[in-house]
């Protein structure tokens, strides 16, 4: 099992339905495949820095999870062929990064 | 040390330059550092912008090491974080007048 933290972009022209639709398919997805959800985020509706598909702003999401390495190919696979998906980063997290993201969370929950 | 006037006429023509206050300009300057390593940052967050806004110039384009003080290791970590954050476009490729 690996640490890993995806972050995606999804379609703004989707309505608030379509979104958590999407959303729950992929971490169902990745239930499925056995891995283990750590954190979930949603940024919200951002700003793009600059225009992805004509479109100047996406939902951003954030998927931290323990997984085995085999369900990244896969997942990646699934976000290529969805057209509400705009764009997507999967990083795998090393100790410090881990470290990071624990410090992060607890600074946003006490923030919120 | 305050000089008079005679003394910094001493072996100058007529007509040079000389200063009614001698001048005392600060020569040394402030030594650089890196501030992962100062402040015990290990890990550059790509999530970020605002924070690696500091690693770029005004057109987006990533600073020098010889600017920012950065030590090498995180250099290289500053770098993908900002490449990171510009496929995800928290931070733009290039632009204008961004600061």
């Amino acid at each position: 099992m690996n640490n890993y933290e995806t972050v995606f972009i999804l379609n703004p022209v989707l309505s608030d339905e379509q979104i958590k639709e999407t959303v729950k398919k992929y971490e169902d997805f990745l239930v499925s495949r056995g891995a283990e959800m750590v954190a979930k985020e949603d940024w919200g509706l951002k700003k793009l820095a600059y225009p992805i598909q004509h479109k100047k702003s996406g939902f951003y999401h954030l998927f931290e999870f323990k997984a085995p390495g085999e369900v990244i190919e896969p997942l990646e696979l699934e976000f290529r062929r969805d057209e509400r998906m705009m764009r997507y980063l999967t990083v795998k997290l090393d100790k410090y990064a881990i470290e990071w993201a624990e410090k992060r969370r607890k600074r946003n929950k006490e923030k919120a | 040390m305050a000089t008079s006037i005679e003394q910094q006429a001493k072996g100058k023509k007529d007509g040079e330059i000389r200063y009614l206050t001698p001048l005392n300009i600060e020569t040394t300057k402030a030594k650089k550092y890196c501030r992962f390593k100062r402040s015990g940052i290990k890990y550059v967050d790509y999530k970020d912008p605002n924070f690696l806004m500091g690693f770029v110039n005004e057109q987006g384009k990533l600073l020098p090491r010889r600017l920012t003080g950065t030590s090498l290791k995180f250099q290289r970590k500053v770098a993908t974080a900002v490449k990171r954050a510009r496929h995800l476009a928290l931070m733009p490729y290039v632009g204008d007048l961004l600061k």
